[in-house]
């Protein structure tokens, strides 16, 4: 049922109740880059890579698209420079913590984001939260968490889950955006529960 | 802290799970830090994932995830104290408990923390024990304040 219709990018969508914008945006062929999105889990709304800009209401608003209802009559744009420019800053951010990930340099390189922008980060993990809400929501496993917060916040394996599924299992590790999260597992498993190398054919 | 005890603080709580932090406080307050064994058992008895517990125990200051001295000395580092000598103070304090900010003394008599501002800045430097203010502090005092404590 396709009951709200609104603008993007100056094309008329219809989108059904309860569709977040990049989902109406994305239904209608309209692309929005995205970092921590994956269809299968309930939107997050940490990458902030998904910013659109919403005209509503009489006035104009940046919102993170994958978290935000699509409403009757939005005029939303996806692109502008000021979106552009935004996008840029909080890739170089990004690349500040792992410069050589392969599905960021893609990006930067359709905005233009310089990798030295900023001084590197010693942790590779972008907090994008795909391998800990994917093992929550679709695998219920719960082998893997955040811990900490702020500047220290980063992903923590549960050693006595992990060494039980982790290795039946591997589904988070394609999804890592950074290749962090196999670090951390070869880390946990060689500390906690570590391989015997007989057994190991 | 023994199964039983937890339990029973559960219990006190409805064994809601949205009741999670105030179970981690009461568990808190009375062994001073979470074990491990006890986030097993609240995970367990509350049906919240040892994943969300441990994100939510390393997320609040107020929780420690290692076991803390009998007494837990603050001292306060904030820009009042600091110009008033709250740096000499903590130098003491290291020096006499031979630990730093964040430790805790091998016979758990002391664990030490810095802190922004105890929101007394007329009395400064400050330094809080077990919730007891000490104010005005030399380094000599402190030596003799921290004597007081077994």
């Amino acid at each position: 049922m396709k009951s709200i219709r609104m603008q993007i990018d100056g094309k008329e969508v219809q989108a059904a109740k309860g569709m977040t914008v990049l989902e109406a945006a994305r239904s209608a062929g309209i692309s929005i880059p995205t970092l921590c999105h994956h269809e299968q889990l309930a939107p997050f709304g940490g990458c902030r890579l998904c910013i659109v800009e919403v005209e509503a209401h009489g006035g104009k608003n940046i919102v993170a698209s994958c978290v935000f209802q699509a409403e009757d009559d939005l005029i939303i744009n996806t692109r502008s420079d000021k979106i552009d420019r935004i996008r840029k800053s909080i890739l170089e951010l990004l690349l500040a913590h792992a410069p050589e990930s392969p599905r960021l340099q893609e990006l930067a390189k359709d905005y233009g984001a310089d990798k030295d922008k900023f001084p590197q980060e010693a942790s590779f993990c972008v907090h994008c939260g795909l391998c800990v809400r994917y093992c929550a929501e679709v695998k219920q496993l719960n082998a893997v968490g955040f811990i900490d917060r702020g500047i220290r916040k980063e992903i923590a394996f549960l050693p006595e889950i992990a060494s039980k599924e982790c290795n039946d299992c591997k589904e988070c590790f394609p999804l890592c955006p950074t290749s962090y999260l196999q670090a951390a597992f070869v880390l946990v498993e060689s500390l906690a529960f570590p391989r015997d190398q007989a057994t190991q054919a | 802290m023994n199964d039983d005890r937890i339990d029973q603080i559960i219990e006190s709580h409805q064994s809601e799970a949205s009741s999670l932090i105030q179970v981690l406080l009461d568990i808190q307050s009375e062994d001073r830090w979470l074990s491990k064994e006890a986030l097993s058992r609240v995970s367990e008895k509350l049906d919240v994932p040892l994943r969300r517990i441990q994100h939510i125990a390393t997320f609040y200051k107020a929780f420690s995830l290692s076991p803390k001295g009998r007494h837990e000395v603050h001292i306060c580092m904030g820009t009042a104290c600091h110009v008033r000598g709250a740096g000499r103070v903590l130098e003491k304090v290291e020096a006499v408990t031979g630990i730093g900010p964040g430790e805790t003394d091998l016979d758990m008599k002391f664990s030490l923390e810095t802190v922004n501002c105890l929101g007394c800045c007329a009395l400064g430097p400050v330094m809080e024990i077990d919730g007891t203010t000490h104010g005005r502090l030399s380094a000599a005092d402190t030596t003799d304040v921290l004597q007081t404590y077994e």
